[in-house]
């Protein structure tokens, strides 16, 4: 009965993202791009830097990779916290 | 309709890692649906920015008067890998701590609390 | 492991970390950067791992924490280098110093110099995953033979 159950959520699930993935827009053709095309002209301006993708990780959105840094240290201590030898 | 292809392929990928995820017993295999779950939305993201006939957005040795691809996907992505790898080095441990104490890998015999 | 391996594994691994090294370095200029070089540089303590056993790491689980917690600290520190405009401004871009030069506009070979605060968060990030990816790899590999059972 369980079973049955679990099978008919997981088809639900797959008709929901194969048909949300047939009706998006087209591929190659974004919409709202405005600040992209911000990034694209003015990153060498204002940051001096060649690579437009690092200078939004480190310039324009260097608060995102503050977080990412602290996921980062707190999963390292959380391995170290499971994986300690006890001391007999 | 036959453009969306990437798009599809990507949504193919979450649904393996979700029948991987939902139909497995051995904790392993449920470790590998997540992680194949993660990928597929990854490569969604990057493939949100694509323009038609666009290169790297890299202006070292960039061809003259190409349009760019959308940076920011690219950007966001990155931080969204390094969240998948704290993830799964946090569900292996698990795995290696369960397999120590209580000698099997199946996901239905280890659901008693002890102690 | 055999032979074989051991030698190429000796080869091989100053290659891998000067390898991770240039792609660290050449973030601001190539496809690259911290994260990506931090990552490549991890995999030689996977093969370090591998090709000589568990006996050959047990020295460096607080190397590799002290190496995470500066690059940690000198990132969170060079976000508060530019506080007088705002938190994480570019202070040296533009500006004559340590990576100060102006970067060429349109497509260009590429100058080193430029970057401003860029490379120097792009090391900090560099060595912190480098420290975390090998404590991480460290950690799994001394659990497996602690006690005989």
């Amino acid at each position: 009965m369980r079973r049955w159950v679990v099978v008919a959520a997981f088809l639900i699930v797959a008709g929901c993202l194969l048909l949300g993935g047939a009706r998006m827009r087209p591929f190659g053709a974004p919409r709202y791009d405005l600040m992209d095309r911000y990034f694209n002209a003015f990153s060498q301006y204002e940051a001096a830097t060649n690579n437009v993708v690092t200078a939004i990780v480190f310039d324009y959105r260097g608060y995102d990779t503050l977080g990412e840094a602290t996921v980062l240290f707190t999963a390292v201590v959380g391995v170290a916290l499971i994986l300690r030898r006890l001391k007999r | 309709m036959i453009g969306n292809v990437p798009f599809v392929v990507c949504m193919v990928l979450v649904l393996l890692g979700l029948w991987a995820l939902l139909f497995r017993r051995n904790l392993v295999k449920v470790v590998i649906g997540i992680k194949i779950i993660e990928n597929g939305v990854n490569l969604y993201l990057v493939a949100t920015g694509y323009v038609h006939k666009g290169v790297v957005p890299i202006y070292t040795y960039a061809p003259q008067d190409a349009a760019m691809v959308l940076p920011t996907p690219q950007a966001l992505t990155l931080t969204s890998i390094v969240i998948g790898l704290a993830t799964t080095a946090l569900m292996l441990a698990f795995a290696v701590v369960i397999h120590r104490h209580k000698k099997t890998l199946d996901g239905r015999k280890v659901t008693e609390l002890s102690g | 492991m055999s032979v074989v391996v051991k030698t190429i594994a000796r080869i091989l691994l100053p290659v891998i970390l000067v390898f991770g090294g240039y792609v660290i370095l050449h973030g601001h200029l190539t496809p690259g950067g911290g994260f990506q070089g931090g990552a490549v540089a991890a995999s030689a303590v996977a093969l370090l791992l591998v090709a000589f056993g568990a006996s050959s790491v047990k020295k460096l689980k607080t190397p590799f924490s002290i190496l995470e917690d500066l690059g940690g600290v000198a990132f969170v520190l060079l976000g508060f280098l530019g506080i007088g405009t705002t938190f994480f401004f570019n202070l040296l871009a533009g500006s004559g110093g340590l990576f100060g030069a102006a970067a060429p506009i349109g497509p260009n070979p590429g100058v080193l110099n430029t970057g401003g605060t860029v490379p120097l968060m792009n090391w900090a990030v560099g060595f912190k995953v480098l420290g975390g990816l090998g404590a991480v790899m460290v950690l799994f590999g001394l659990f497996g033979g602690d006690d005989d059972r």
